[in-house]
Protein backbone atom coordinates (compact mmCIF):
# COMPACT_ATOMS: atom_id res chain seq x y z
CA UNK A 1 0.00 0.00 0.00
CA UNK A 2 2.68 2.14 0.90
CA UNK A 3 6.07 3.29 1.43
CA UNK A 4 7.38 5.48 4.58
CA UNK A 5 10.77 4.08 4.01
CA UNK A 6 12.15 7.12 2.26
CA UNK A 7 12.04 9.29 6.38
CA UNK A 8 15.06 7.56 8.00
CA UNK A 9 17.71 6.34 5.59
CA UNK A 10 21.29 6.68 5.99
CA UNK A 11 23.18 9.20 4.18
CA UNK A 12 24.90 7.97 1.47
CA UNK A 13 28.97 7.78 1.21
CA UNK A 14 30.38 5.61 -2.27
CA UNK A 15 33.88 6.10 -2.23
CA UNK A 16 33.35 3.65 -5.21
CA UNK A 17 34.52 4.02 -8.54
CA UNK A 18 33.80 7.72 -9.44
CA UNK A 19 33.77 6.62 -13.00
CA UNK A 20 31.32 4.24 -12.92
CA UNK A 21 28.96 6.07 -10.34
CA UNK A 22 29.53 8.85 -13.32
CA UNK A 23 28.19 6.63 -15.72
CA UNK A 24 25.48 5.06 -13.71
CA UNK A 25 24.11 8.32 -13.10
CA UNK A 26 24.19 9.64 -16.74
CA UNK A 27 22.29 6.43 -17.69
CA UNK A 28 19.77 7.29 -14.72
CA UNK A 29 19.56 10.76 -15.91
CA UNK A 30 18.42 9.22 -19.55
CA UNK A 31 15.61 7.81 -18.17
CA UNK A 32 17.44 4.42 -18.52
CA UNK A 33 15.90 1.57 -16.40
CA UNK A 34 18.69 -0.15 -14.65
CA UNK A 35 18.50 -3.97 -13.77
CA UNK A 36 19.47 -6.28 -11.48
CA UNK A 37 22.77 -7.64 -12.83
CA UNK A 38 23.46 -4.32 -13.68
CA UNK A 39 25.81 -2.17 -12.00
CA UNK A 40 24.40 -0.02 -9.24
CA UNK A 41 26.32 1.90 -6.38
CA UNK A 42 26.11 0.26 -3.08
CA UNK A 43 24.30 2.71 -1.23
CA UNK A 44 21.68 2.57 -4.22
CA UNK A 45 21.15 -1.31 -3.52
CA UNK A 46 20.95 -0.53 -0.26
CA UNK A 47 18.23 2.02 -0.68
CA UNK A 48 16.35 0.12 -2.43
CA UNK A 49 16.19 -3.15 -0.76
CA UNK A 50 15.50 -1.06 2.26
CA UNK A 51 12.63 0.70 0.31
CA UNK A 52 11.20 -1.78 -1.58
CA UNK A 53 10.84 -4.06 1.87
CA UNK A 54 9.60 -1.91 3.96
CA UNK A 55 7.24 -1.18 0.92
CA UNK A 56 6.20 -4.95 0.51
CA UNK A 57 5.86 -5.25 4.57
CA UNK A 58 3.16 -2.08 4.71
CA UNK A 59 1.38 -4.20 2.20
CA UNK A 60 1.45 -8.03 4.53
CA UNK A 61 0.61 -5.90 7.11
CA UNK A 62 -1.82 -3.85 5.96
CA UNK A 63 -3.84 -6.83 5.33
CA UNK A 64 -4.63 -7.07 9.29
CA UNK A 65 -7.12 -3.72 10.29
CA UNK A 66 -9.31 -4.59 7.24
CA UNK A 67 -9.28 -8.78 7.57
CA UNK A 68 -10.67 -7.85 11.15
CA UNK A 69 -13.99 -6.94 9.49
CA UNK A 70 -14.08 -9.91 6.29
CA UNK A 71 -16.39 -11.93 8.70
CA UNK A 72 -19.17 -9.08 9.85
CA UNK A 73 -19.42 -7.42 6.67
CA UNK A 74 -22.90 -6.14 6.05
CA UNK A 75 -23.79 -7.93 2.51
CA UNK A 76 -22.23 -10.80 0.74
CA UNK A 77 -21.55 -8.36 -1.78
CA UNK A 78 -19.15 -6.24 0.49
CA UNK A 79 -17.41 -9.12 2.21
CA UNK A 80 -16.54 -10.35 -1.55
CA UNK A 81 -14.85 -6.97 -2.19
CA UNK A 82 -13.23 -6.88 1.09
CA UNK A 83 -11.87 -10.52 0.56
CA UNK A 84 -11.03 -9.60 -3.18
CA UNK A 85 -9.55 -6.31 -1.70
CA UNK A 86 -7.13 -8.53 1.37
CA UNK A 87 -6.28 -10.44 -0.72
CA UNK A 88 -4.60 -8.13 -3.33
CA UNK A 89 -2.73 -6.17 -0.50
CA UNK A 90 -0.89 -10.04 0.41
CA UNK A 91 -0.16 -10.42 -3.98
CA UNK A 92 1.15 -6.56 -3.36
CA UNK A 93 3.76 -8.08 -1.00
CA UNK A 94 4.54 -10.45 -3.01
CA UNK A 95 5.11 -8.52 -5.84
CA UNK A 96 7.24 -6.64 -4.19
CA UNK A 97 9.58 -9.15 -1.85
CA UNK A 98 10.61 -10.78 -5.48
CA UNK A 99 11.27 -6.90 -6.85
CA UNK A 100 13.74 -6.82 -3.64
CA UNK A 101 14.75 -9.86 -3.86
CA UNK A 102 16.46 -9.19 -7.17
CA UNK A 103 18.83 -7.16 -5.05
CA UNK A 104 20.25 -10.45 -3.30
CA UNK A 105 18.00 -9.91 -0.70
CA UNK A 106 16.39 -13.13 0.38
CA UNK A 107 12.76 -13.76 1.54
CA UNK A 108 13.78 -15.42 5.13
CA UNK A 109 15.77 -12.45 5.67
CA UNK A 110 13.33 -9.34 5.22
CA UNK A 111 10.79 -11.66 6.44
CA UNK A 112 12.90 -12.04 9.46
CA UNK A 113 13.47 -7.96 9.67
CA UNK A 114 9.97 -7.76 9.89
CA UNK A 115 9.11 -9.91 13.07
CA UNK A 116 11.96 -8.67 14.64
CA UNK A 117 10.79 -5.16 14.73
CA UNK A 118 14.14 -4.26 12.70
CA UNK A 119 12.16 -3.00 9.37
CA UNK A 120 9.78 -0.31 9.77
CA UNK A 121 5.98 -0.51 8.07
CA UNK A 122 3.69 2.41 7.26
CA UNK A 123 2.48 3.95 10.50
CA UNK A 124 -0.59 4.06 9.24
CA UNK A 125 -1.68 0.47 9.91
CA UNK A 126 -1.07 0.96 13.67
CA UNK A 127 -4.30 2.22 13.56
CA UNK A 128 -7.49 0.46 14.77
CA UNK A 129 -10.46 -0.56 12.33
CA UNK A 130 -13.92 0.00 15.18
CA UNK A 131 -16.44 0.13 12.73
CA UNK A 132 -17.46 -0.67 9.61
CA UNK A 133 -16.92 2.67 8.37
CA UNK A 134 -13.28 2.51 8.69
CA UNK A 135 -13.19 -0.29 6.16
CA UNK A 136 -14.31 2.63 3.51
CA UNK A 137 -12.25 5.21 5.11
CA UNK A 138 -8.84 2.78 4.77
CA UNK A 139 -9.99 2.42 0.87
CA UNK A 140 -10.90 6.22 0.26
CA UNK A 141 -8.20 7.82 2.41
CA UNK A 142 -5.41 5.43 2.81
CA UNK A 143 -5.43 3.84 -0.60
CA UNK A 144 -6.24 7.39 -2.01
CA UNK A 145 -2.96 8.54 -0.72
CA UNK A 146 -1.12 5.35 -1.73
CA UNK A 147 -2.05 6.28 -5.04
CA UNK A 148 -0.54 9.76 -4.96
CA UNK A 149 2.53 8.03 -3.94
CA UNK A 150 2.57 5.26 -5.45
CA UNK A 151 1.94 7.01 -9.05
CA UNK A 152 5.31 8.33 -9.30
CA UNK A 153 7.02 5.15 -8.01
CA UNK A 154 6.03 3.39 -11.58
CA UNK A 155 8.96 5.74 -13.22
CA UNK A 156 11.17 4.39 -10.56
CA UNK A 157 14.86 4.27 -12.19
CA UNK A 158 14.94 0.62 -11.11
CA UNK A 159 13.06 -2.17 -13.57
CA UNK A 160 11.74 -4.38 -11.25
CA UNK A 161 10.52 -2.29 -8.49
CA UNK A 162 8.68 0.26 -11.28
CA UNK A 163 7.16 -2.94 -13.00
CA UNK A 164 5.73 -4.02 -9.49
CA UNK A 165 4.75 -0.22 -9.20
CA UNK A 166 2.54 -0.46 -12.75
CA UNK A 167 0.60 -3.64 -11.61
CA UNK A 168 0.21 -2.32 -7.93
CA UNK A 169 -1.35 1.06 -9.08
CA UNK A 170 -4.06 -0.85 -11.74
CA UNK A 171 -5.37 -2.89 -8.91
CA UNK A 172 -5.20 -0.21 -6.08
CA UNK A 173 -8.04 2.11 -8.62
CA UNK A 174 -10.09 -0.64 -7.23
CA UNK A 175 -9.69 -0.34 -4.00
CA UNK A 176 -10.22 3.13 -3.80
CA UNK A 177 -13.84 3.44 -5.37
CA UNK A 178 -14.89 0.55 -3.39
CA UNK A 179 -14.02 2.67 -0.05
CA UNK A 180 -15.60 5.54 -1.59
CA UNK A 181 -18.64 3.75 -2.65
CA UNK A 182 -19.26 2.42 0.72
CA UNK A 183 -18.64 5.81 2.19
CA UNK A 184 -20.96 7.22 -0.37
CA UNK A 185 -23.93 4.05 0.78
CA UNK A 186 -23.63 4.92 4.47
CA UNK A 187 -23.66 8.66 4.18
CA UNK A 188 -27.49 8.50 1.85
CA UNK A 189 -28.40 6.23 4.68
CA UNK A 190 -29.43 6.79 8.65
CA UNK A 191 -28.49 9.54 10.03
CA UNK A 192 -26.73 7.55 12.42
CA UNK A 193 -24.78 5.69 9.64
CA UNK A 194 -23.23 9.12 7.99
CA UNK A 195 -22.31 10.09 11.71
CA UNK A 196 -20.13 6.74 12.08
CA UNK A 197 -18.64 7.71 8.86
CA UNK A 198 -18.17 11.55 9.90
CA UNK A 199 -16.43 10.02 12.90
CA UNK A 200 -14.14 7.31 11.00
CA UNK A 201 -12.82 10.56 9.05
CA UNK A 202 -12.07 12.37 12.06
CA UNK A 203 -9.72 9.38 12.80
CA UNK A 204 -8.22 8.39 9.40
CA UNK A 205 -7.62 12.23 8.44
CA UNK A 206 -4.53 13.20 10.12
CA UNK A 207 -3.08 9.69 9.96
CA UNK A 208 -3.39 9.64 6.21
CA UNK A 209 -1.51 13.41 5.80
CA UNK A 210 0.90 11.58 7.95
CA UNK A 211 1.49 9.00 5.01
CA UNK A 212 3.34 11.06 2.78
CA UNK A 213 6.39 11.06 5.41
CA UNK A 214 7.65 14.04 7.35
CA UNK A 215 7.50 17.63 6.13
CA UNK A 216 10.08 18.79 3.77
CA UNK A 217 12.17 20.92 5.79
CA UNK A 218 12.92 17.96 7.97
CA UNK A 219 12.90 15.28 5.77
CA UNK A 220 16.86 13.96 5.37
CA UNK A 221 18.22 12.16 2.58
CA UNK A 222 15.46 12.82 0.12
CA UNK A 223 18.18 14.54 -2.63
CA UNK A 224 19.96 11.11 -2.73
CA UNK A 225 16.84 9.37 -3.89
CA UNK A 226 15.56 12.12 -6.02
CA UNK A 227 19.02 12.16 -7.91
CA UNK A 228 18.54 8.29 -8.61
CA UNK A 229 15.14 8.97 -9.63
CA UNK A 230 14.06 6.69 -7.07
CA UNK A 231 11.84 9.70 -5.44
CA UNK A 232 9.85 12.07 -8.17
CA UNK A 233 8.05 14.22 -5.79
CA UNK A 234 9.26 15.66 -2.40
CA UNK A 235 6.45 14.30 0.44
CA UNK A 236 4.85 18.13 0.89
CA UNK A 237 4.09 18.25 -3.18
CA UNK A 238 2.12 14.74 -2.79
CA UNK A 239 0.58 15.73 -0.04
CA UNK A 240 -0.87 19.03 -1.03
CA UNK A 241 -1.72 16.26 -4.26
CA UNK A 242 -3.43 14.64 -1.96
CA UNK A 243 -5.49 17.25 -0.05
CA UNK A 244 -6.67 18.69 -3.10
CA UNK A 245 -8.18 15.73 -4.58
CA UNK A 246 -10.14 14.35 -0.95
CA UNK A 247 -11.18 17.91 -0.03
CA UNK A 248 -13.99 18.06 -2.83
CA UNK A 249 -15.02 14.38 -2.71
CA UNK A 250 -15.46 14.61 1.40
CA UNK A 251 -17.35 17.69 0.91
CA UNK A 252 -19.67 15.79 -1.79
CA UNK A 253 -20.11 13.00 0.80
CA UNK A 254 -21.55 15.81 2.97
CA UNK A 255 -18.43 15.33 5.57
CA UNK A 256 -16.58 17.93 7.47
CA UNK A 257 -12.42 17.75 7.32
CA UNK A 258 -11.47 17.79 11.04
CA UNK A 259 -9.00 20.67 10.34
CA UNK A 260 -10.45 24.13 11.69
CA UNK A 261 -7.39 25.48 9.23
CA UNK A 262 -8.27 23.97 5.93
CA UNK A 263 -9.13 27.04 3.39
CA UNK A 264 -9.38 27.00 -0.25
CA UNK A 265 -6.37 29.83 -1.49
CA UNK A 266 -8.30 31.32 -4.65
CA UNK A 267 -4.77 32.27 -5.89
CA UNK A 268 -2.72 29.26 -5.65
CA UNK A 269 -6.33 27.22 -6.25
CA UNK A 270 -4.96 25.02 -3.42
CA UNK A 271 -6.43 23.64 -0.15
CA UNK A 272 -4.15 25.06 2.71
CA UNK A 273 -4.14 22.66 5.67
CA UNK A 274 -3.70 23.17 9.58
CA UNK A 275 -0.03 21.96 11.00
CA UNK A 276 0.00 17.78 11.21
CA UNK A 277 0.62 16.70 15.45
CA UNK A 278 4.63 15.27 14.42
CA UNK A 279 4.76 14.54 17.97
CA UNK A 280 2.09 11.60 17.19
CA UNK A 281 3.58 10.41 13.81
CA UNK A 282 7.08 9.91 16.05
CA UNK A 283 5.44 8.11 18.56
CA UNK A 284 3.59 5.42 16.27
CA UNK A 285 6.71 5.00 14.32
CA UNK A 286 8.46 4.62 17.36
CA UNK A 287 5.90 1.82 18.09
CA UNK A 288 3.73 3.55 20.92
CA UNK A 289 0.90 3.40 17.89
CA UNK A 290 -2.63 2.10 19.52
CA UNK A 291 -1.98 -1.28 17.83
CA UNK A 292 1.66 -1.31 17.16
CA UNK A 293 2.67 -4.52 19.62
CA UNK A 294 -0.66 -5.99 18.42
CA UNK A 295 -0.07 -6.15 14.90
CA UNK A 296 3.36 -7.35 15.53
CA UNK A 297 2.00 -10.09 17.61
CA UNK A 298 -0.18 -10.94 15.05
CA UNK A 299 2.60 -11.44 12.12
CA UNK A 300 4.85 -13.50 14.48
CA UNK A 301 2.20 -16.32 15.11
CA UNK A 302 1.16 -16.16 11.55
CA UNK A 303 4.71 -17.17 10.66
CA UNK A 304 5.16 -19.45 13.82
CA UNK A 305 1.62 -21.14 13.06
CA UNK A 306 2.87 -21.89 9.40
CA UNK A 307 6.25 -23.06 10.35
CA UNK A 308 4.78 -26.91 10.19
CA UNK A 309 3.24 -26.19 6.71
CA UNK A 310 6.56 -24.60 5.38
CA UNK A 311 8.49 -27.57 7.00
CA UNK A 312 6.14 -30.40 5.41
CA UNK A 313 5.92 -29.07 2.26
CA UNK A 314 9.64 -29.23 2.04
CA UNK A 315 10.14 -33.00 3.01
CA UNK A 316 7.31 -33.87 0.86
CA UNK A 317 9.03 -32.14 -2.27
CA UNK A 318 12.49 -33.85 -1.07
CA UNK A 319 10.26 -37.34 -0.93
CA UNK A 320 8.94 -36.85 -3.95
CA UNK A 321 12.24 -36.16 -5.84
CA UNK A 322 13.75 -39.01 -4.00
CA UNK A 323 11.23 -41.05 -5.54
CA UNK A 324 11.29 -40.24 -9.13
CA UNK A 325 14.92 -40.39 -8.98
CA UNK A 326 14.76 -44.25 -7.44
CA UNK A 327 12.55 -44.90 -10.31
CA UNK A 328 14.56 -43.14 -13.10
CA UNK A 329 17.48 -45.18 -11.91
CA UNK B 1 17.04 -17.81 10.72
CA UNK B 2 17.76 -22.00 11.11
CA UNK B 3 14.92 -22.82 8.98
CA UNK B 4 15.76 -24.24 5.96
CA UNK B 5 15.12 -21.91 2.91
CA UNK B 6 12.10 -22.24 0.45
CA UNK B 7 12.85 -22.56 -3.37
CA UNK B 8 12.32 -19.26 -5.77
CA UNK B 9 10.96 -19.75 -8.86
CA UNK B 10 10.43 -17.48 -11.85
CA UNK B 11 7.27 -16.99 -13.29
CA UNK B 12 6.06 -16.53 -16.91
CA UNK B 13 2.52 -15.92 -18.28
CA UNK B 14 0.93 -16.43 -21.58
CA UNK B 15 -1.33 -13.03 -21.35
CA UNK B 16 -3.39 -14.49 -24.32
CA UNK B 17 -3.91 -16.78 -27.17
CA UNK B 18 -0.71 -16.24 -29.61
CA UNK B 19 1.16 -14.58 -27.16
CA UNK B 20 4.07 -15.83 -26.10
CA UNK B 21 4.83 -16.28 -22.48
CA UNK B 22 6.49 -13.53 -20.89
CA UNK B 23 8.51 -13.27 -17.55
CA UNK B 24 5.95 -11.17 -14.92
CA UNK B 25 8.07 -12.07 -11.22
CA UNK B 26 8.85 -14.84 -9.14
CA UNK B 27 7.05 -17.01 -6.25
CA UNK B 28 8.76 -19.42 -3.26
CA UNK B 29 7.13 -22.53 -3.13
CA UNK B 30 8.76 -26.12 -2.00
CA UNK B 31 7.81 -27.96 -5.26
CA UNK B 32 6.59 -27.29 -8.88
CA UNK B 33 3.17 -28.07 -8.55
CA UNK B 34 2.88 -25.24 -5.13
CA UNK B 35 4.77 -23.12 -7.05
CA UNK B 36 2.21 -23.12 -10.33
CA UNK B 37 -0.69 -22.33 -7.58
CA UNK B 38 1.34 -19.70 -6.06
CA UNK B 39 2.19 -18.09 -9.12
CA UNK B 40 -1.89 -18.53 -10.56
CA UNK B 41 -2.65 -16.54 -6.78
CA UNK B 42 -0.59 -14.25 -7.36
CA UNK B 43 0.05 -13.18 -10.70
CA UNK B 44 -3.38 -14.11 -12.21
CA UNK B 45 -6.05 -12.56 -10.01
CA UNK B 46 -7.76 -10.71 -12.73
CA UNK B 47 -7.64 -13.35 -16.06
CA UNK B 48 -4.38 -12.31 -16.94
CA UNK B 49 -3.31 -15.37 -17.95
CA UNK B 50 -4.42 -18.14 -20.54
CA UNK B 51 -0.78 -20.37 -19.31
CA UNK B 52 1.84 -20.62 -16.68
CA UNK B 53 5.22 -21.36 -16.53
CA UNK B 54 7.48 -22.05 -13.72
CA UNK B 55 11.66 -21.96 -14.03
CA UNK B 56 13.89 -22.94 -10.90
CA UNK B 57 15.67 -19.22 -10.44
CA UNK B 58 18.14 -21.12 -9.68
CA UNK B 59 18.50 -22.74 -13.58
CA UNK B 60 18.49 -19.42 -15.30
CA UNK B 61 21.47 -18.91 -17.51
CA UNK B 62 21.83 -14.96 -18.48
CA UNK B 63 24.47 -13.15 -20.49
CA UNK B 64 26.77 -10.62 -18.34
CA UNK B 65 24.93 -6.88 -18.93
CA UNK B 66 28.25 -5.41 -18.51
CA UNK B 67 29.70 -7.96 -21.22
CA UNK B 68 27.02 -6.24 -23.30
CA UNK B 69 28.82 -4.65 -25.97
CA UNK B 70 31.37 -7.50 -26.74
CA UNK B 71 28.12 -9.59 -27.02
CA UNK B 72 25.72 -7.27 -29.18
CA UNK B 73 27.83 -4.43 -30.80
CA UNK B 74 28.99 -7.41 -33.81
CA UNK B 75 25.84 -7.08 -35.63
CA UNK B 76 25.74 -2.98 -35.36
CA UNK B 77 27.70 -2.27 -38.44
CA UNK B 78 25.39 -5.09 -40.37
CA UNK B 79 23.29 -2.72 -41.67
CA UNK B 80 22.73 -4.71 -44.89
CA UNK B 81 20.67 -7.09 -42.73
CA UNK B 82 17.92 -4.51 -42.90
CA UNK B 83 15.51 -4.75 -45.55
CA UNK B 84 16.04 -0.53 -46.36
CA UNK B 85 19.53 -0.94 -46.97
CA UNK B 86 18.59 -2.18 -50.58
CA UNK B 87 17.10 0.88 -52.99
CA UNK B 88 14.50 -0.18 -55.36
CA UNK B 89 12.87 2.40 -57.80
CA UNK B 90 9.61 3.61 -57.27
CA UNK B 91 8.15 2.30 -60.56
CA UNK B 92 8.45 -0.93 -59.26
CA UNK B 93 6.05 -0.69 -56.12
CA UNK B 94 5.87 -1.69 -53.01
CA UNK B 95 8.23 -4.42 -52.23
Amino acid sequence: MYTQALNNLEAVTDVEDAGRNAAFQARVDNEYKIEPNDWMPEGYRKTLVRQISQHAHSEIVGMLPEGNWITRAPTLKRKAALLAKVQDEGGHGLYLYSAAETLGASREELNEQLLSGKAKYSSIFNYPTLTWADIGAIGWLVDGAAIMNQIPLCRCSFGPYSRAMIRICKEESFHQRQGYELLLTMCKSSQEQKDMVQDALNRWWWPSLMMFGPSDKDSQHSAQSMAWKIKRFSNDELRQKFVDATVPQAHYLGLTIPDEDLKFDEETGHWEYGEIDWSEFARVLKGDGPCNRQRMKARRKAHEDGAWVREAALAHAEKKKARKAQKAA
Amino acid sequence: MNEKTTPLWEVFIRSRNGMAHRHCGSVHAADAEMALQAARDVYTRRGEGLSIWVVPSAEIVASDPGAKDMMFEPTGTKIYRHPTFYEIPEEVGNM
